[in-house]
């Protein structure tokens, strides 16, 4: 059902944990299916230094959070906001149609860190 | 690896001894039941065999036996049979919220069609009220439909009292036992049920099989028309090898029923308590007491149970879980969502199911592998506060 890729970020996921003093926190849970993500961001000169997550979800949930901190550190803000689901869940090898909303939590959660920052730093 | 399965009310593996009966009738016995000739004769004799084995185990008579494809076919025969049949009597049917998909999604499609249907409530145990179910009953009911044992949470209902309300209003009673014939005791004199679900392979024969009881004097409309089988109650070939090896899987398992309950139920109760020492904030799902000796259903609070399915199963270990973020309302079973289950538990649980050749050792396996996945899983989880998942 899921792609090695999923399987693999599944079982050992990227950058998981919390942030002692994180620049940026996004929370965001799905509606859908209750699924929830936490994210920490480092920033600097509007670029993402470092990056942790924690997710409460099924296992496409969890991959697409892994595989989201990994395609977006290093990266600008905007890139980071130009980040999109469909992008996350393409770099796993694709994720099974039932479990696209799946993917959606990474990209929001990510976003709604980076939207919150900015908005603060206004 | 080992292979640990502990999924058996998905479905089970067929019996040495049940496939060694089955295997003549693939070849030298091909004969059609039907037919009048040799080959025919030498097939029905063991068809009528297999109707006295499944009849033996839930105490009716052989006559009352119908052979069908599956559970499924069974109860839609049984429910859309009798609202066909006594569409001059009533059109209202009662069953319970916790039912298999089998029977719910039946009433549902019927309910498109003009019949009404009553939903009872479970309690938190998923226990009814059956003062709630008789007062339910109208001059228009023609079926109470509830299961003997529930498929997820493997909670037992009162049958014997459902039977006892059902004859007093002279209801029609059909009872869902697919998870329950072969693991406690079914008798339909004793318990008053005029209609009785049998799935093979549940219970050790093969899967497309299965046969539905109906007490004589209730006449079902046929789901499927057709030829004389079944004396004119299901018509198509009989699938011989099928027929043969349920009958064959339900004298063994009526011959060894004393000894399977409590073997099973020991080692059901090891793997609970030993979870719920081993494993902080975890929850039982179902009535701890009235509940099917092989079934656990357990929540395992902050992280969502296929997780831990896929983990278990990289490990060997094959159990089930009814959340899944793609069935919607917070991937909540309707079982669960019926007990009142709070929404994040409800997506944390995982059902074990024991069988037949569930081992000590395997429980053990099991105990010693489940904990620290549930650990790895929860330093994860937004919602488990642990400053040990910083370090991750
Ligand atoms: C309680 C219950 N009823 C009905 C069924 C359907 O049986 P079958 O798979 O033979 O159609 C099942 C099987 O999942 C079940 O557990």
């Amino acid at each position: 059902m899921y792609s090695d890729k999923v399987m693999d970020h599944f079982s050992n996921p990227r950058n998981v944990g919390e942030m002692e003093v994180p620049d940026a926190i996004g929370e965001f849970g799905s509606s859908h299916c209750g699924d929830t993500i936490k994210v920490f961001l480092k920033i600097e000169d509007d670029i993402i230094k470092d990056i942790r997550f924690k997710t409460f979800g099924c296992a496409a949930a969890i991959a697409s959070s892994s595989m989201m901190t990994e395609m977006v550190r290093g990266k600008t803000l905007q890139e980071a906001l130009d980040l999109t689901n469909e992008a996350v869940a393409q770099a796993l090898d694709g994720l099974p149609p039932e479990k696209m909303h799946c993917s959606c939590l990474a990209a929001d959660g990510l976003h709604k860190a980076i939207n919150d920052y900015l908005q603060e730093k206004k | 690896m080992k292979k640990i399965y502990l999924d058996n009310n998905a479905t089970t593996s067929v019996r040495a001894e049940v496939l060694e009966t089955m295997l003549p009738f693939f070849s030298s016995e091909f004969g059609n039941p039907s037919s009048l000739h040799w080959a025919g004769r030498a097939v029905s004799s063991h068809i009528e065999k297999a109707r006295q084995q499944v009849a033996g185990l839930i105490n009716c008579s052989p006559a009352e036996i119908v052979f069908t494809s599956c559970g499924s076919e069974g109860n839609n025969f049984a429910i859309k049979g009798t609202v066909e049949a006594l569409k001059e009597k009533g059109n209202h049917i009662i069953t319970t919220a916790v039912e298999h998909p089998a029977v719910l999604t039946t009433c549902r499609a019927l309910e498109k069609q003009g019949v009404q249907v009553t939903y009872l409530a479970v309690d938190e145990d998923g226990l009814l009220d059956l003062e709630e179910l008789e007062q339910a009953i109208t001059e228009r009911t023609i079926l109470i439909a509830v299961m003997w044992g529930n498929n997820e949470t493997g909670v037992l209902f009162p049958i014997e009292e459902i039977g006892r309300i059902a004859r007093r209003h002279k209801v029609r009673f059909l009872s869902d036992a697919v998870q329950a014939v072969g693991k406690v005791p079914v008798d339909v004199q004793q318990a008053g049920v005029d209609l009785l679900t049998i799935s093979g392979h549940k219970i050790e024969a093969p899967k497309g099989v299965g046969a539905l009881y109906v007490r004589k004097g209730n006449p079902l409309t046929p789901l499927i028309h057709g030829g004389h089988q079944e004396r004119n109650r299901r018509g198509g070939t009989h699938n011989v090898p099928g027929i043969v090896g349920l009958g064959r899987a339900c004298e063994l398992a009526g011959g060894e029923l004393d000894d399977f309950q409590k073997r099973v139920a020991v080692l059901r109760d090891r793997l609970q308590q030993g979870l719920m020492a081993a494993v902080p904030d975890v929850k039982l799902n179902g009535h701890p007491q009235y509940r099917l000796p092989g079934t656990l259903n357990i929540s395992f609070a902050y992280i969502e149970g296929e997780g831990l399915l896929l983990h278990l199963d990289m490990q060997g270990i094959a159990a089930s879980s009814g959340s899944a973020c793609t069935s919607g309302s917070f991937g909540m079973s309707h079982v669960l969502e019926a007990m009142g289950v709070d929404p994040m538990l409800g997506q944390s649980s995982v059902r074990f199911s024991l069988g037949r050749d569930t081992s000590e050792a395997d429980i053990d396996y099991v105990l010693q592998v489940l904990p620290p996945i549930v650990q790895k899983l929860r330093d994860m989880s937004p919602f488990y506060q642990n400053t040990s998942g910083a370090a991750l």
